[in-house]
């Protein structure tokens, strides 16, 4: 059974096509990757899924229920976790509170929250800075800190946006063993540029160009599709 | 008085409101249109115009003409000054960030009218003007089916006010010619268009921000020192023509230089011809509200383009 | 070694143990002061907690003020109803404007927001002049000794008035105190530190916002109908701009975001106020000053700073 399907998606922006009658549908404990070249249309397609944008056209549909409407705080509500590709934390607040206020949303006995709080930190392996000030972790941490913040929300969907970008290779490998830990569990469609943490966590790809899906399929037929390959793979895209 | 000639009246009068007016919101919209931040303290520029006018000619003495003309040079000059010192003191250490701008120039606002208050008091005192000839207007009748003239007792205005007219179409016409035909109104509109770019090609922002800050107050005191012989200058004076320009300001659509122009005449005109018929208190909270519910509903034609 | 918590509960405790007791040994001009000094540090915390807590800079919140003043006010004069009743009538009327200010400025943000906020106020002082036959404009009206009346006790009596004011001060205070360490308070300061964060974290952001104006707004109006109530006279200079700008300036200066604060800044700026205009008339130069000097050195304000330097674990 499919947790997200998106249905004939399209977004125009003052006449300009960003995203042109996209359907995908990522069943339940699947770890998807949306991959595509700049400016294919993930953030845009990713917003409409998240409603953070409002689609041209085409619907959305999520735990069963259409959420074209949603505004994107009710989808979240309703179990999708969603962390930004431009670091995204409270600056002011600590690690703890950071965390304690995805938490508190849907647990509100104090002792829970912390419970919580600690499970997902401990997963990102930082426990030992929670109660340090958000704004003050390094750019790699921070990026953590996101990842945090989405599970302590115990979504069933988990949507990140670029979450390896900036991060250090010992991180990289770090996040890579977290998303095998999760997987199974719950369902996760991953916005990502570094091919090798596609090849390695994803069950399934979603590969998008021009606003249009191009192709669908497994890593390694992702690997083996020559379409793929010159539109993106060549594209210079894939080192980076 | 018949309808007519009491409508003619009350055009002109509101005609002499209007052009007032346009200079007064026409600075405001320069700063907002450059600078992108919000001038609380605008109105008392303006009233620095006033008092200074009234301290100029009174130092000064001799002839009214003599003492208004200087005054009409002078003070736009000194509360430019004054205002540009302010913005490189005040605004610039504060980076300009819109709210605590808005904060910044309230504190003006109080600093300069009670500094006002405590020189010059709480008199209000008229300035000679340097002409003043009352003129009468003529009306027409239909006679027999024929149109004929007469003068209606009343209907008058002096040619000071038309003088007033004259000058701020002018003033309105340089500042225009200023903004798109000279090198200055080209760093300006650069600036305006994006600060980080101005920057880059070397363009000296934080110069033409001061400059944009003076140039903006130095209109509305050029304002105010037109207006004084026919208002008198008083430490409260600002009030009105701070909440008069936001409302012309955002119905212009902010920092448009020929919409507040033309949203000044609508206002200026509208308030002349509504208060001879309503009270014009119901005409205020009318006009208040109806700039709440703009900015409310029509945000993004009317305020400009904020950025996010 | 205290932690946080049992510190913070110490130091809010003994301010309102200090603010009681002072009645007993302050002398009579003092006391009055600090009486009227109590209720506007209520109107500060209400704001505080839009501005504050929320981060919505409103320039407009002298209406809700008026509006708690002018419910009260007119209930009586108009309406002939008891002290307990109008003041209830001022606080819905202040939540009422409240809701309707909010659902419509809320759709504008920043300086937007401040302006939209500007002009709502100044249209509703401008109607309390227009309906200077209810209102008596400027001038104002007096609230008679006789009616000033609540559970049989006279609040125009400076003992009972003081008490009075210390009860509204108090519920104000504790209600804040909790409300801002309460899951409702922490995702008001998740909207000011990162609106778009909490919106994504599942927050229904529109609805706290309102939430916020609201308790705001009826806060502030439980403020302006018992300072008329307690002084006995309402007027139209108090929904004038100035004093949508003075619980701004209070709050600035005491410390935006701070429980104890808006009571610091008020008591601050009202003696400033009070002395300087001992000296000249124009006392508002203080204000304009103070302004000006806030958000160029110290934006934080005193407690804000307080927090910064020394004590962390400040609410």
């Amino acid at each position: 059974m499919s947790l997200l399907s998106a249905k004939g998606l399209s977004k125009h922006f003052n006449g300009l096509v960003a995203v042109e009658d996209v359907s995908l549908s990522v069943p339940e404990g699947q770890v998807r990757a949306l991959i595509g070249p700049n400016g294919a249309g993930k953030t845009t397609l990713v917003g409409m899924l998240s409603g953070r944008i409002a689609p041209s056209s085409g619907a959305v549909s999520f735990d069963g229920q259409d959420v074209t409407v949603w505004p994107a705080h009710k989808r979240i509500a309703a179990g999708m976790g969603y962390t930004f590709q431009i670091t995204s934390v409270f600056p002011n607040l600590s690690v703890l509170e950071n965390v304690a206020l995805a938490a508190r949303r849907k647990v509100s006995e104090n002792r829970r929250v912390i419970e919580t709080v600690n499970v997902a930190l401990d997963r990102v392996s930082l426990l030992d800075r929670r109660s340090e000030v958000a704004g003050d972790l390094s750019y790699g941490h921070q990026r953590l800190l996101e990842i945090a913040m989405g599970l302590a929300q115990s979504p069933k969907l988990l949507i990140l946006d670029e979450p390896t970008q900036g991060l250090a290779d010992g991180e990289v490998a770090a996040f890579n063993t977290l998303i095998d830990e999760l997987r199974g569990n719950i369902t996760v469609l991953l916005i990502e540029h570094n091919m090798d943490v596609v090849m390695q966590v994803a069950d399934f790809v979603t590969v998008l160009d021009a606003g249009k899906v191009l192709f669908e399929g497994t890593p390694d037929d992702v690997k083996a599709s020559a379409e793929v390959q010159a539109v993106y793979l060549g594209g210079g895209d894939a080192a980076a | 008085m018949d309808f007519g000639p009491y409508l003619m009246l009350a055009t002109l009068e509101g005609a002499v409101t209007a052009a007032v007016l346009a200079l007064t919101a026409s600075g405001l919209a320069l700063v907002f249109g450059v600078m992108r931040v919000v001038n609380v303290a605008h109105g008392e520029f303006f009233m620095l115009g006033a008092v200074l006018a009234w301290w100029v000619t009174h130092i000064l003495g001799g002839s009214a003409a003599f003492g208004f003309v200087v005054a009409l040079i002078v003070v736009p000059v000194l509360v430019g000054l004054l205002a540009a010192i302010t913005d490189m003191t005040i605004l610039k250490r504060i980076d300009y960030d819109p709210e605590r701008t808005i904060v910044a120039t309230i504190g003006i606002l109080y600093i300069l009218q009670q500094v006002t208050l405590m020189t010059y008091g709480p008199d209000a005192r008229p300035v000679v003007p340097p002409f003043n000839t009352r003129i009468a207007l003529p009306w027409f009748e239909f006679v027999d089916g024929k149109i004929s003239l007469y003068w209606p007792w009343g209907l008058s205005i002096t040619s000071y006010k038309l003088a007033v007219i004259g000058a701020a179409v002018l003033v309105l016409i340089g500042l225009w010619l200023l903004m798109t035909r000279s090198k200055l109104g080209l760093l300006m509109r650069a600036t305006e268009q994006d600060r980080d770019m101005a920057l880059a090609f070397g363009i000296p922002v934080e110069r033409v921000y001061a400059l944009v800050f003076g140039l903006g107050a130095g209109i509305a005191a050029l304002a105010a020192v037109l207006i004084v012989p026919i208002q008198q200058a008083h430490y409260l004076m600002g009030h009105d023509p701070l909440l008069l320009s936001f409302i012309v300001v955002i119905i212009g659509g902010l920092g448009s230089l020929p919409g507040t122009v033309l949203a000044a005449l609508l206002i200026g005109l509208s308030d002349g011809i509504i208060s001879v018929f309503f009270s014009p208190t119901l005409a205020k909270i009318l006009a208040t509200l109806l700039v709440a519910l703009v900015l409310v509903f029509r945000p993004q034609g009317l305020f400009g383009a904020r950025k996010a | 070694m205290m932690g946080g918590m049992q510190k913070s509960l110490l130091l809010h405790g003994g301010v309102l143990v200090v603010l009681f007791a002072l009645q007993f040994v302050l002398p009579a001009y003092h006391h009055g002061n600090l009486a009227r000094i109590m209720v506007l540090a209520s109107y500060a915390m209400g704001y505080n907690l839009l501005f504050g807590y929320t981060g919505l800079l409103s320039l407009g919140h002298a209406l809700f003020f008026a509006a708690g003043l002018y419910g009260m006010g007119l209930a009586m004069s108009q309406f002939g109803l008891s002290a307990g009743i109008a003041l209830m009538v001022g606080i819905l009327l202040g939540a009422l404007v409240g809701a309707v200010i909010g659902a419509l400025a809320l759709r504008t943000e920043g300086v937007a927001f401040m302006i939209v906020t500007l002009m709502f106020a100044q249209a509703g002082y401008l109607t309390v002049l227009y309906f200077g036959a209810y209102t008596r404009g400027d001038e104002g009206f007096v609230i008679a000794q006789a009616d000033r009346v609540l559970l049989s006790l006279d609040l125009s009596d400076p003992t009972v008035r003081y008490f009075a004011a210390f009860s509204v001060f108090c519920a104000v205070f504790i209600m804040c105190y909790l409300a801002v360490q309460s899951r409702f308070g922490k995702v008001l300061i998740a909207i000011r530190e990162n609106e778009d964060r909490a919106r994504m974290l599942g927050y229904d952001v529109a609805r706290y916002k309102l939430a916020a104006v609201v308790l705001s707004a009826s806060l502030s109006a439980l403020a302006g109908a018992s300072y008329g109530l307690l002084f006995g006279y309402v007027g139209a200079s108090f929904a004038s701009v100035q004093y949508s700008i003075f619980p701004l300036l209070w709050v600035l200066l005491g410390g935006a975001g701070t429980v104890l604060g808006p009571l610091i800044g008020t008591l601050f700026m009202f003696y400033l106020i009070d002395l300087s205009s001992g000296i000249t008339t124009a006392y508002m130069l203080i204000a304009g000053v103070v302004l000006v000097f806030l958000t160029l050195f110290a934006p934080q304000g005193l407690m804000g700073e307080l927090r910064r330097r020394v004590w962390r674990w400040l609410p």
